[in-house]
C-alpha cells in the first residue's frame, strides 16, 4: 500500500511542498506538476530537502511542465525522474491512492 | 436522503473516505464547499473521516464571528457532523503547535455513541503528524479542495 | 514500514527499482476506473489543462474515465460562452470534444454552479433566469455524483489550486 503525492505549487509560493514531504512513508511517490516543478531545481533552497525525500521515495517531476518553464533533465537534482502525462497516469495506477497537496 | 444511485453501490465495498482540510475558512471557499461534500457523503454510508492540518485547523476554531466581514458563519455545521454519522475529526498536533494553537482553542464537537447508550463522546481527535500520516495511508480515497 | 528502495540504486540516481519496479510493471497492465476532480476554472489556473492532458493520456492507455467532476470554480469550465483568443487552446471546446469522442461523463456540481452562474435550461427556468449557458457534453448534477465517483472508481485524482 502506498500513496502518490502530487504537488502543484512552487515551494517558494506555498508551504504545500513542505507539508507533502512531511507526510511521506517509505515507498510513496512524489510527483511535482505545474509550478511545483520549480521545487526540483538543482541548487535551489529546497534541493537538500528533496534529495533527502528521494532516498526513501520515488520523486518525479512532470517533464512537460519543466520544459514549459525553460528547464530539462539537466536542471533537476539527482535522483528525480522525469515523467510525461502517460507516466503520471502510471504513477496514479501504481499507487493505491493519490493525495493532492494543493 | 439516499438517492437511487447510492442504493446501487455495493454495501460490501464500504470505502474509507477522508476529506483533507488544509486551508483556513473564509479567505477561500474550499473549507465550506468541502464540508458540503461531507454532508452529502453521509447518504452513502461509507467510513468517512476528516483531517485538519496546516491552516485547516483554523476551520475548527471556536468563537468565529463573521459579522464584520459580511459572510455567513458556517462553523456550527461542524457541530452537526455527529448527526451525519461523521465522528472522526483528526486534528494534527504539529499544525496546532506551529500556529500557537491549543486543543482548547477548538470547538467542542461531539457525537452520540450508540454502542454506549448514546453517551456523548468527542469527535475531535488530536493526533501527531506521524499518526496522521499512518491514518491517511489507510484510506481508500483522499479528497482535497 | 520498510523502504522499497535499494541503497545502491539510490546512490546511482535511479529511483524505480527492486520490488517497487516489479509492482510497477504488473500494475501497468491493469486497466482501472478513474475519477477526475477539477476544482478550478479555465485559464486562471493550470488545473483544467493538467486534468485534460491527464484524462487524454489515461484514455490513450486504455483506462476507463468513470467521471470528470467539476467543483468549486471548476464549474466555469462548463460555460459555452467563452471566446478565448484564436491562437491558443479553447479549453471548453477541448473538454466538450473529448467527452463526445470518448462518451465521457462531465458533471458540473449544481450547488457550485448556482453560486457561479452556470445554468442549463432547466435550472434557468427553475430560478427565473433569462438565459442558460451550459456547454455541450457537460451536465449539471449533485455532489452525490462526486461521492459516487470516489466510491466506484479505483482512483480519484484531484486537480486544483
Amino acid at each position: 500500500m502506498s500513496t502518490l503525492h502530487t504537488v502543484n505549487k512552487s515551494p517558494f509560493e506555498r508551504s504545500a511542498f513542505i507539508s507533502a514531504l512531511n507526510h511521506l512513508k517509505p515507498g510513496d511517490a512524489v510527483l511535482m506538476i505545474e509550478d511545483g516543478v520549480v521545487g526540483a531545481r538543482k541548487a535551489s533552497a529546497f534541493a537538500d530537502l528533496l534529495a533527502k525525500a528521494a532516498k526513501s521515495c520515488s520523486v518525479c517531476v512532470l517533464g512537460p511542465d519543466l520544459a514549459a518553464r525553460g528547464m530539462g533533465d539537466k536542471d533537476v537534482i539527482q535522483g528525480v525522474k522525469l515523467v510525461d502525462y502517460s507516466g503520471f497516469v502510471d504513477l496514479v495506477t501504481e499507487h493505491d491512492r493519490t493525495q493532492a497537496w494543493l | 436522503m439516499a438517492d437511487a444511485k447510492a442504493a446501487e453501490i455495493d454495501s460490501r465495498a464500504r470505502k474509507k473516505l477522508m476529506f483533507v482540510n488544509r486551508k483556513a475558512p473564509y479567505g477561500t471557499i474550499y473549507a465550506l464547499e468541502a464540508l458540503e461534500v461531507v454532508l452529502i457523503s453521509a447518504a452513502f454510508e461509507q467510513d468517512v473521516s476528516l483531517a485538519f492540518l496546516d491552516d485547516g485547523v483554523y476551520q475548527l476554531m471556536q468563537g468565529q464571528n463573521t459579522t464584520g466581514i459580511g459572510m455567513k458563519n458556517f462553523s456550527p455545521t461542524y457541530k452537526a457532523l455527529g448527526d451525519y454519522d461523521v465522528k472522526k475529526l483528526y486534528v494534527e498536533k504539529e499544525s496546532l503547535d506551529e500556529r500557537g494553537l491549543k486543543p482548547e482553542d477548538l470547538m467542542e464537537i461531539t457525537y452520540e455513541d450508540e454502542d454506549a447508550d448514546f453517551a456523548e463522546k468527542p469527535s475531535v481527535r488530536v493526533v501527531s503528524r506521524s499518526e496522521l500520516t499512518d491514518i491517511m495511508a489507510q484510506q481508500d480515497v483522499l479528497l482535497n479542495f | 514500514m520498510q523502504s522499497s528502495c535499494d541503497q545502491e540504486d539510490v546512490a546511482a540516481g535511479r529511483t524505480s527499482l527492486g520490488s517497487a519496479f516489479d509492482r510497477a510493471s504488473r500494475t501497468r497492465e491493469i486497466k482501472l476506473k478513474l475519477g477526475i476532480l477539477v476544482n478550478e476554472g479555465p485559464y486562471t489556473h493550470q488545473a483544467s489543462d493538467t486534468a485534460y492532458q491527464f484524462t487524454k493520456a489515461a484514455l490513450q492507455k486504455g483506462h476507463e474515465i468513470f467521471r470528470v467532476f467539476f467543483y468549486n470554480d471548476g464549474v466555469n469550465n462548463g460555460t459555452r460562452l467563452t471566446v478565448p483568443p484564436q491562437d491558443d487552446r479553447n479549453l471548453q471546446k477541448a473538454w466538450s470534444e473529448l467527452a463526445e469522442k470518448h462518451k465521457l461523463d462531465l458533471v458540473v456540481c449544481i450547488a457550485a454552479a448556482q453560486r457561479r452562474g452556470i445554468l442549463d435550461e432547466g435550472e434557468a427556468k427553475r430560478h427565473g433566469k433569462n438565459a442558460n449557458n451550459i456547454a455541450p457534453g457537460f451536465r449539471i448534477s449533485g455532489l452525490g455524483q462526486l461521492v459516487e465517483a470516489g466510491i466506484v472508481a479505483d482512483r480519484l485524482v484531484t486537480f486544483g489550486d
